[in-house]
């Protein structure tokens, strides 16, 4: 990268003068080796999950021990056989997907109203910024437990609608930045062409706004859905009845945790980094 | 396709002024949902939370009166500002490792990822692709007394046989290391991506070395980035309890645990709520600092 600054001309990086004398040493050995170091340290408990769902148990309870027993693949075949853990994982995936859907839309609406409209138009939009930064920065256990103190104030009962309401809570923010972050390069020429043109506001949005700003939004869309599946300290506080995927482990942690959690948490892992990959290798494409 | 409807689109090539109400409004239509969503479940929660600290609950049936009772805070914090301290020490103490051990890779992927930016990128998000309750249980399996790596040292007679780490402050620290490391990573790498490489050229030029050049000009450059990492990985650190119940044992108790205790084992509301508000009050503290120094809109920039 910088070389292209310095020293168009020489392919040589060892010719590049302009550059750190001796930038060489660190970048060509140190720094890579110990950035691969960090990234091993990082991958390595996931090796380590995928591992042990592949490990037996000798004892007859469904448990997974701390020592290796041995390969089988028992647990994929069995994978559904603790009937609770099954369900706590569908209605992770069912509410997940239903916070998705409203914290992209409030999300989306918003960051629509921040991005266009300033202070005199817009009132009170430094305050919803600060909210916004609030929301994002405050620690969760705090929202979490004071979203419980509400809903026993209330008395409102406590299941899949508090969770809900709860996961679009904390999302809606993460959405709102993720989407201004994607319109902040919008051309609003495009869309005084269109006006020009005759299109009325709806025809506008829907023809050129909506297709611009989608990439945006279907990056917010995947955070919301990424917060909302991995929470587990908000929903601790909220969940009640309905127990989600995270919770359901959280409580299996006292009494030995069944292998099929490592079998659900690697199919979880290889969904997202396939579809993390296939991200990647599509936006290389486009370029 | 449906450029001709032009023709019979009444006033739609002349622009008609739309109706003055309808535009004046937009910003608050556009944002009203989402508004009002964070104040009834977000703002009116954190009030609810302060009210509820100044009640007197029925530990046994939960319910509470309101007694504005100040000295709820105090018996509070009397009974555990121990658990507080070992939330900062510990919370601290991942949040340093954090940073020491995250800027030389931020610093390498920034101005030496090249075209594979975005991979090492995706490692260093890698370990979201796990729940986040798994891999601390998983790091419970790898510090287990005779897992991987304690276990393999032992049969080598590289560590007595009764060493464990499990059940101590540094497991708990090593698993919040773990777990935050990406909260730290990734605004740093943020903030080295953003430093103009020809104000490096440029020091470079005026005979800095390399030292110079990194003390003098990219460290000041990363300032705002060091404050963002270390709130995002200090604060949700500091509320943390998973780490600590699951890798910590019974000891080395942290202020997240009482406050989960009180809400769902002891139906303290008052006493939890009263916590939390000091825990969020101690939050604020480094957020208003973030805000005051730096702007409350940066930190969206290291999301």
């Amino acid at each position: 990268m910088s070389a292209v600054v310095t020293a168009p001309a020489s392919a040589e990086t060892g010719q590049a003068r302009r550059g750190a004398p001796r930038r060489r040493r660190w970048t060509r050995f140190v720094l890579p080796a110990y950035s691969w170091l960090i990234i091993a340290y990082l991958v390595f408990p996931i090796a380590v999950m995928i591992a042990y769902s592949f490990n037996k148990v000798t004892t007859g309870l469904p448990q997974v021990s701390f020592a290796w027993n041995g390969f089988t693949t028992q647990w994929y075949q069995q994978w559904k056989d603790i009937p609770q853990l099954t369900s706590a994982f569908w209605l992770s995936i069912r509410l997940a997907i239903v916070a998705t859907l409203f914290a992209t839309v409030l999300g989306t609406l918003l960051a629509l109203a921040l991005v266009r409209y300033r202070p005199p138009r817009f009132r009170g939009r430094g305050l919803v910024e600060q909210i916004m930064f609030l929301n994002i920065a405050a620690p969760e256990i705090v929202l979490g437990a004071s979203l419980l103190g509400l809903f026993v104030t209330i008395n409102v009962a406590r299941g899949f609608v508090t969770l809900l309401l709860a996961h679009v809570a904390f999302s809606i923010a993460y959405v709102t930045v993720t989407v201004r972050a994607r319109m902040a390069g919008f051309d609003r020429t495009l869309e005084e062409a269109a006006a020009d043109l005759g299109a009325n506001a709806w025809v506008t949005f829907r023809k050129i706004t909506f297709p611009l700003i989608m990439p945006g939004i279907l990056a917010g869309a995947l955070m919301a859905f990424a917060l909302s599946i991995d929470d587990f300290v908000t929903s601790n506080f909220v969940s009640g009845s309905a127990v989600p995927f995270p919770v359901w482990v959280y409580g299996a942690t006292r009494i030995g945790i069944p292998p099929q959690v490592f079998v659900f948490g690697s199919a979880i892992f290889a969904v997202g980094i396939l579809c993390a990959l296939t991200s990647i290798v599509v936006a290389r494409k486009q370029t | 396709m449906e450029q001709p409807v032009l023709a019979d689109h009444p006033g739609g090539v002349t622009r008609r002024p739309r109706p003055r109400l309808g535009k004046a409004l937009a910003p608050y239509l556009l944002s009203l949902p989402a508004g009002l969503w964070l104040l009834v479940l977000f703002l009116v929660p954190l009030v609810v939370m302060l009210s509820l600290s100044l009640q007197s609950c029925n530990t046994a049936t939960g319910a509470c009166v309101m007694t504005w009772h100040w000295g709820e805070f105090g018996q509070q914090l009397s009974l555990y500002h121990a658990q507080f301290i070992t939330s900062f020490y510990f919370a601290g103490a991942a949040t340093i490792l954090d940073l020491i051990v995250s800027f030389p890779i931020a610093y390498w992927i920034a101005f030496h990822g090249g075209s594979k930016k975005n991979f090492f990128l995706l490692m260093l998000l890698v370990p979201f692709f796990v729940s986040f309750v798994i891999r601390t249980v998983v790091w419970e399996f790898i510090l287990s007394d005779q897992g991987i790596i304690l276990g393999t040292l032992k049969n080598a007679h590289l560590l007595p046989q009764n060493f464990h780490v499990l059940a101590t402050g540094y497991a708990v620290v090593a698993g919040l290391a773990y777990n935050y490391l990406p909260f730290t990573a990734l605004p740093l790498y943020v903030a080295i991506e953003r430093i103009d490489k020809r104000v490096l050229d440029a020091a470079y030029d005026l005979y800095a070395t390399r030292r110079q050049a990194f003390l003098r000009v990219i460290l000041p450059l990363t300032v705002p980035g060091l404050f963002a990492a270390f709130l995002l990985t200090f604060v949700p650190a500091l509320g943390d309890y998973l780490n600590q119940q699951i890798l910590g044992g019974t000891s080395n108790t942290m202020i997240g645990t009482v406050i989960q205790n009180s809400f769902l084992v002891n139906l303290d509301y008052a006493g939890g709520s009263a916590l939390s508000a000091v825990l969020l009050a101690i939050a604020l503290v480094g957020i208003f600092a973030y805000a005051r120094l730096l702007g409350s809109r940066t930190i969206e920039d290291y999301i």
